[in-house]
């Protein structure tokens, strides 16, 4: 009568992430806080600092990478509070599948809900600062390659914190810091490209650290997972 | 061969021992029921069991397979039901028991017929946000009509669920039983199950 059953890993990794997607649309007041909180916090600098191009353009790299780092800080909170309250996670960690699928699902999930849309509205908010023009191509590659960063090491934080009841400033402590590299690295390349330089070895690190933490991050959420439910 | 096999296993919780050396074996074909006050230690030995937790010290075979050896293999074999229902408030009740089949590698076409067997019929695309606390329960316990892990470990599976359901539920436990199954469950309901069909294993609170 008991038999094995067919487990696909792919279609597990999907099957997450459209659960994910289907509850964020649903749920649209708290996937939309995030992105609000980014063009509110972006478009508030001119204001307080004056309308002067020169020296918003100077600090505009900054700002805007300062504010998606912050946004992301707001939207991790969800990546497993939710599951973890409900039981959900529990279900998820006992399931046939191995740990670091799923967690990668969740993760690509948070990035297609609150990391994508960044950089739809980057552009529009970089014209609001006057970037100059040649800046905008590097400023969409290093949040192409910088926000899924944002979410993975992000998501180590919130797996070692979603067991704690007020979590928040811890995980901000924990994951601001292993946030200052990318941050460091995004602004110079940006800056590179503002004054005409090639910016691709500062791309080369974002790259690397997308890379190192897309392989890596999985397993150490899955361990902090595990850790948190014990 | 026994199904699964406690050896040995101690708890301590916030400095307190909930269970020392506790070895026991379940069988092909066992009911086994884990009796005691709150706070005993329950809700824990069948966390270390499931594998979610680890014990202070002692292991848990799966076959005569450290569970934490082959996780896999063991989660294949077993469904867990714990104190939360596991149920999304934003879906559906059937998106959530389909997802709940698909995670457990199992058809999800079969959801809306399942929920038949837990008396939801009609509320198959009812939020189960506006559905009850014994609703959400009874999501959950639809996957055990679909499944096919021969070790059921369920953590108070009548809380908030109706008298009939009871008996279904009970039902549903005798047969899985005399399928080869077995079910190690918590509860702090009288079962109508004869006490012949029924192992239980007694965890007394200790204060120190």
């Amino acid at each position: 009568m008991f038999n094995t059953n067919n487990l696909s890993y792919r279609a597990a990794f999907i099957l997450l992430i459209k659960r994910d997607l289907t509850i964020a649309i649903r749920h649209r007041d708290d996937t939309l806080n995030p992105l609000l909180f980014f063009v509110i916090v972006v478009s508030l600098f001119p204001l307080g600092i004056g309308p002067e191009t020169n020296t918003l353009a100077r600090i505009a790299p900054g700002i805007i990478w300062v504010a998606a780092l912050l946004s992301t800080l707001l939207s991790l909170e969800r990546l497993f509070k939710a599951d973890y309250q409900d039981g959900s996670l529990e279900q998820m960690l006992l399931s046939p599948y191995p740990i670091f699928i799923l967690v990668l699902a969740k993760i690509a999930g948070h990035w297609l809900i609150s990391g994508l849309p960044l950089l739809f509205v980057a552009p529009l908010l970089a014209v609001l600062l006057h970037l100059p023009e040649q800046s905008f191509g590097a400023l969409m590659l290093t949040l192409l390659l910088g926000t899924p960063v944002l979410s993975l090491i992000g998501a180590i934080g919130v797996g070692l914190t979603v067991g704690i009841k007020k979590g928040g400033v811890l995980l901000s402590l924990l994951v601001l810091p292993l946030y200052i590299p990318l941050l460091i690295f995004a602004t110079s390349a940006i800056d590179s490209a503002t004054m005409h330089l090639p910016f691709s070895g500062q791309l080369a690190i974002i790259g690397a650290l997308l890379v190192g933490s897309l392989t890596l991050a999985p397993f150490a959420v899955g361990a902090a997972l595990k850790v948190s439910t014990n | 061969m026994p199904l699964l096999t406690a050896n040995q296993l101690t708890c301590i919780r916030e400095d307190r021992i909930l269970f020392e050396h506790l070895s026991f074996s379940v069988n092909a074909g066992d009911i086994v029921q884990i009796e005691g006050p709150n706070g005993a230690g329950k809700t824990s030995l069948l966390r270390i069991l499931a594998g979610l937790s680890l014990p202070y010290d002692g292991d848990v075979f799966f076959q005569q397979k450290n569970i934490h050896a082959n996780r896999e293999d063991y989660h294949q074999q077993l469904n867990f039901l714990g104190h939360l229902p596991g149920v999304k408030g934003e879906m559906t009740a059937q998106e959530n028991l389909a997802f709940n089949l698909s995670l457990s590698g199992l058809d999800p076409t079969t959801a809306e017929q399942t929920l038949q067997h837990v008396n939801l019929m009609g509320f198959e695309d009812s939020l189960a946000s506006h559905l009850s606390a014994g609703q959400h329960r009874r999501i959950a316990l639809a996957q055990l009509y679909q499944t096919t892990a021969p070790l059921w470990i369920l953590d108070e599976p009548f809380t908030a669920i109706d008298k009939q359901g009871v008996q279904a539920l009970e039902r549903l436990f005798l047969k899985h039983a005399t399928n080869g199954g077995a079910i190690v469950l918590t509860t702090h309901q009288d079962l109508s199950i004869a006490a012949t069909d029924i192992k239980k294993i007694h965890l007394a609170y200790r204060f120190f």
